[in-house]
Formats: C-alpha cells, sequence, structure tokens
C-alpha cells in the first residue's frame, strides 16, 4: 500500500505540508480565506533542530499500537490505512499514550486527529505530498 | 478446530481477531454472563455523563461477529472446564467442547467487610453496564453520595455522576488520589482540579463502620450519605483456572505465549498477570491496551501461529473535567521534572533507562516515551537532554529516523 515517507536531507522546513494539510482537512476552498486568522493544527508536523528538519506523519503501521490500546474501537484499520472514528472517540488520549511516534494529536472538535492520507476529504491523495516543493515527502509504495 | 472464548469484552475481542489472522474457518464460540453485543468498559462513566450512548459504546460494530463468524452465548455463565474431555460447563447445565480455550474472565469488583454494610440500602459497585444502569436509577439532584476509593474507577464514577448529584465525597486509605498511577505532586495538582467541582476528598482515613446512611470515618469523623459506591479494588477472576489445578497467584499465571499451565488452555487480559518490563516483576495489569495485546496475541497462537507478548507494562491516559494525564511505567530512579502552570512534567530513568513518567495537561507525543520504556531503549542511544525537554523523533538516530519514517513499520 501507498505511505507517506519523509526524505529528511531534501526538507526545507517551509512548513507548506503543515499548511495544505490544515487547509485540506478544512474543506473550504480558498487557503487564504480558510486560515486566515486561524492558528492551524495539522497532522503532519515538522520537527526542527539546529541544521535538520523533517515532517512526521501517521505511518499507517502493520501492528498500529494506536488501534490495539484504543479504547472504545474509535481508531480502526480500513484497507491498510488508520482511520478515527469521531462520533465514538471520546479523547481518552490513550492512543496518544500508545503511538510511538507522536502521530496522534487532540483537536479542537472532541476528538483525536491524525493522518487518514486524505481519503475523507476531496484531496484524494495526502495534499502535504502534493504541495511540496522539495520532494521530502512522497506517497509512494515501499 | 473449535475455539472457546470465555468474556466478551477487550480480551476477547483481541483473540477473535487474532485467530481469524490466522485460520478463516475454525468455529469460535464466545460465552458471557453479560448479555450485551461487546461494548467498551471504561465508557460506563461516559454513558453516564451522557457523552457516549449504547450505539456509539460498541467495542466492534454490530456486525462484528457475524463477519468473523463467531457464535455467541450471552447471559450465560460457566461454571466449570473439564479438562479431561476438553468441555465447559454452562449455568444452564449445557456443556461445550473445545479443542482450544480461553478465559478472558476480567475482574470482580473487591468488597471488603465493612461493619455495617448489611444496613445500607444503596449500594453499588461500578464495573459494567448493568451496574451503570442501576446506579443512574438512583440518582438525584438532592443526592448525597459517598465514593469508596479514590483510585480510577471511583474517580472515573465521581465524574461521570457528578453533574446528576447535589455532591459527592470520596474517600480514600492512601494519603493521595490515584495512588497507583501518581506520585504526591502530581496527585496534588489532579486533586486541585476536581475539588473545582462538587467532588470533596477525605484522604487517609478509612471507613470503620456504617449505620444506615451515615458513614463513620477511621479519624472520628462522619459522612452522611444517599448512596453509596464501592470502588476499592477488583479481583482477577481466577477460579475457572485455580478450580482444575492451574497455576494461578493474584492472577492467572501464563507464559509469554499466553499458555496456562494447562494444555489447551489459554488466558489473557484482566484475570491474568503479566511481566512487567519496567519494574522486573510480575504484576496485574488491569489495562484496556494489555489486554487487548494479550488476547491477540492468545487467539494467534491457539490457531497455530507464534507470537509473544512480552512488553506489558502499566500505561494509563485519563481525563478528569477536561484535565489530561498520562503514565507509563515505574516511578523509580533518578527524576526529571519541569513545572508549569498547573502542568507537571515527571521523567523517572536509572541504569540508561527510562522507567516510567507522569504527564499532566501537556500530553502531546506521549506515546514516544512510552516506546523509551516498553522498547529499553538506551538513553545513551538517543539525545536525553532533549528528549527530557519535549518527546521527539529529533532525539533519534538519523538512521533509526530513516528505518521508521523512510520504511514500512
Ligand atoms: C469504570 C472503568 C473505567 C476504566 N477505564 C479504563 C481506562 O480509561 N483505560 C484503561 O486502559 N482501562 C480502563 N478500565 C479497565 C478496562 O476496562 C479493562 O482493562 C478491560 O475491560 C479488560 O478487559 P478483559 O477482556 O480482560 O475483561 P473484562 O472487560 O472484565 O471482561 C470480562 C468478561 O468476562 C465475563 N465473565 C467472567 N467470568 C465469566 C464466567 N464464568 N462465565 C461467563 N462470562 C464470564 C464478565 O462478565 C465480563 O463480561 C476501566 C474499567 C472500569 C470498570
Ligand atoms: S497513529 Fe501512530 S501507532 Fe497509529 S498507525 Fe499511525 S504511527 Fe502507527
Ligand atoms: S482518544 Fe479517541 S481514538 Fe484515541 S484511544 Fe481514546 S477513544 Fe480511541
Amino acid at each position: 500500500m501507498k505511505r507517506v515517507y519523509v526524505n529528511e536531507k531534501w526538507c526545507l522546513g517551509c512548513r507548506l505540508c503543515e499548511y495544505n494539510c490544515a487547509f485540506a482537512n478544512t474543506g473550504e476552498r480558498n487557503m487564504a480565506l480558510a486560515l486566515r486568522n486561524l492558528e492551524i493544527s495539522p497532522r503532519i508536523r515538522i520537527e526542527e533542530g539546529s541544521d535538520i528538519c523533517f515532517a512526521v506523519s501517521c505511518r499507517h503501521c502493520e501492528e498500529p499500537l494506536c488501534v490495539k490500546g484504543c479504547i472504545t474501537g474509535a481508531l480502526s484499520i480500513e484497507d491498510g490505512i488508520i482511520m478515527v472514528d469521531e462520533d465514538k472517540c471520546v479523547s481518552c488520549y490513550t492512543c496518544i499514550l500508545s503511538c510511538p511516534y507522536g502521530a496522534v494529536s487532540p483537536s479542537e472538535h472532541g476528538a483525536v486527529q491524525k493522518c487518514e492520507l486524505c481519503v475523507k476529504n476531496r484531496s484524494g491523495a495526502p495534499a502535504c505530498v502534493a504541495g511540496c516543493p522539495n520532494g521530502a515527502i512522497v506517497y509512494e509504495e515501499r | 478446530m473449535k475455539y472457546v472464548i470465555i468474556g466478551n469484552s477487550t480480551a476477547a475481542v483481541g483473540a477473535i481477531e487474532g485467530i481469524r489472522q490466522m485460520d478463516g474457518s475454525g468455529e469460535i464460540t464466545v460465552i458471557s454472563n453479560e448479555k450485551y453485543h461487546t461494548y467498551s468498559r471504561p465508557l460506563i462513566s461516559y454513558l453516564l455523563q451522557g457523552k457516549t450512548d449504547m450505539e456509539r459504546m460498541k467495542y466492534r460494530p454490530a456486525d462484528f461477529y457475524e463477519k468473523n463468524g463467531c457464535r455467541t452465548i450471552l447471559g450465560k455463565k460457566v461454571i466449570g472446564i473439564r479438562k479431561a474431555v476438553r468441555t465447559v460447563l454452562l449455568d444452564d447445565g449445557s456443556e461445550i467442547p473445545y479443542d482450544r480455550l480461553m478465559t478472558a474472565t476480567g475482574s470482580s469488583p473487591f468488597i471488603p467487610g465493612f461493619d455495617g454494610l448489611d444496613s445500607v440500602k444503596c449500594k453499588f459497585t461500578f464495573m459494567t453496564l448493568e451496574d451503570a444502569f442501576s446506579l443512574r436509577e438512583a440518582l438525584g439532584p438532592d443526592k448525597r453520595v459517598l465514593i469508596i476509593g479514590a483510585g480510577l474507577i471511583g474517580l472515573k464514577c465521581a465524574e461521570g455522576i457528578a453533574d446528576h448529584v447535589k455532591g459527592i465525597t470520596v474517600v480514600d486509605l492512601s494519603t493521595r488520589i490515584l495512588s497507583s498511577i501518581l506520585d504526591d505532586s502530581s496527585a496534588a495538582i489532579v486533586q486541585k482540579h476536581i475539588e473545582k467541582t462538587n467532588i470533596a476528598f477525605i484522604l487517609g482515613q478509612s471507613v470503620s463502620r456504617f449505620d444506615g446512611q451515615t458513614a463513620y470515618l477511621s479519624g472520628g469523623g462522619k459522612v452522611d450519605f444517599d448512596i453509596l459506591v464501592a470502588a476499592v479494588g477488583v479481583r482477577p477472576n481466577v477460579s475457572l483456572i485455580s478450580d482444575i489445578g492451574g497455576e494461578t497467584d493474584r492472577g492467572i499465571v501464563t507464559d509469554e505465549y499466553m499458555r496456562t499451565s494447562i494444555e489447551g488452555i489459554y488466558a489473557a487480559g484482566d484475570c491474568t498477570e503479566s511481566y512487567d518490563v519496567s519494574c522486573g516483576q510480575r504484576r496485574v495489569l488491569a489495562l484496556l491496551p494489555n489486554a487487548y495485546r494479550q488476547g491477540e496475541c492468545a487467539g494467534i497462537n491457539m490457531a497455530g501461529g507464534e507470537r509473544k507478548f512480552d512488553r506489558a507494562i502499566p500505561m494509563n491516559a485519563i481525563g478528569f473535567f477536561g484535565l489530561h494525564v498520562i503514565t507509563a511505567g515505574s516511578c523509580t530512579g533518578e527524576v526529571y521534572e519541569e513545572k508549569g502552570d498547573g502542568s507537571l512534567k515527571k521523567l523517572f530513568y536509572d541504569d540508561d533507562l527510562l522507567k516510567g513518567y507522569i504527564l499532566v495537561r501537556d500530553v502531546e507525543k506521549a506515546g514516544i516515551y512510552t516506546s523509551l520504556i516498553q522498547n529499553r531503549v538506551a538513553l545513551g542511544d538517543i539525545d536525553f537532554e532533549l528528549i527530557c525537554e519535549k518527546p521527539s523523533l529529533m532525539a533519534f538516530s538519523r538512521k533509526y529516523r530513516q528505518q521508521k519514517l523512510g520504511g514500512v513499520v
């Protein structure tokens, strides 16, 4: 299955992936309007050090500890993609406790959020990858 | 192959999903004395709070048993195992044959023999959906509630009913709340937060006797109440295994393949003991993620696969009235501490290993710490100073990141 992979040495730290992720998941059509005055809360996050930076998002693990630990069954595997059922989630954060990569985060909407490879929004394929200017994240089979 | 699973909760679901990874056609029979579709036990307090409902509480979708080809026998209790002929005996007299059996019987509330307990009319425990329904019947805006036990179950119950009663008093023998997972300073923060509501604590005291609607405390004081909830502790349900000579201690004893000492019988979840890798001791870890992973491991092995579960540690994510707390491992060794306004981070390390942590309020990316404990990562191999400051993949080697972010994991 296709996943988002990181090429650390190409990352510029421009954070376009974060903006594209946040925008794709607003469901709005105009990025400037959608994100104006908004502190964005993307599902992909740049980690930045003195001389390196890289993007981190859900690995869609083959043995997803978040799914196995979820107390409600809100997390599930659908065709290899790890999905959140916002209706079922009670924000207990057991998944945040469980994910070894820090890929699940709280959201303002009462449920947790994580990368779902843009299958629920209208992008069709990961918007972060589409917007990366330097090939530092790619969406492919490995 | 005939698989029989006793219990229909987390560990049972783990086992069903484990079996089906290996064996698509073997017969699976699930037996539980609870009559409901598998539900999320921790959600019983959220149900009373109005934050979920019966439909959303389903731990797996409505078509789960059908899709996994399971027969369910619900509302019936297993009263014995006949290991010589490989059958289980139900309370209606019927007998069910098995080739592989799993006990996922969980635990039962433990109620000490308080003096005068019989004189209390309105009393409850808080473990099952049925318990939640009966407690809900008793609630009312003028009701005073006494909860014995300031552990996870007692406090979750308090949060669940706080809006539906006049006030709640929680009494615990320990001098801090959530004593099994928090230390003094973290417990104090959480206690202060909970005390902003109609919940009050009396700590370091026990109930010496009851007289009708009054509890007399060991410190000399008394509490008047309308509703009593006993949440003192739980005991693993081990008797099905101990009755037939299987090894049990505080919980059912298994090896890392979740096999009991009896041929063909496995056990998983709250009814078992685990080997806690954070402290090197066997203990009962009554936690949902542990129950699932043990169940899945048992299921895979029952169906002829080979899977070990040797990564058990205590781990808890809990929230009370919007304050989130995440803890894992054991609180031993040297301490790294950061204090903020109503927030706290404590990391415990020893022998070049992270042993445990407590995070209050700021809990983001906590799982990175959890993985350090569970995988026994040598702290010398990572940037420990950085990881103390914030959990991040930056603290790991480039090679580790390349594996995790550039490969299939
Ligand atoms: C109020 C509350 C809140 C909780 N919150 C959390 C939380 O936030 N996070 C967390 O990790 N954990 C939490 N837990 C613990 C969690 O619910 C358990 O770890 C989990 O349910 C264990 O699953 P299990 O399958 O081992 O056993 P259980 O869920 O206890 O299920 C065992 C089942 O077996 C049945 N059974 C037992 N004996 C027999 C028999 N002889 N015949 C037939 N059936 C039998 C029982 O009726 C029961 O249905 C909470 C528990 C409670 C009560
Ligand atoms: S959220 Fe974390 S544990 Fe879950 S699939 Fe993604 S990377 Fe894996
Ligand atoms: S926060 Fe939501 S998704 Fe995460 S473990 Fe809890 S219920 Fe499941």
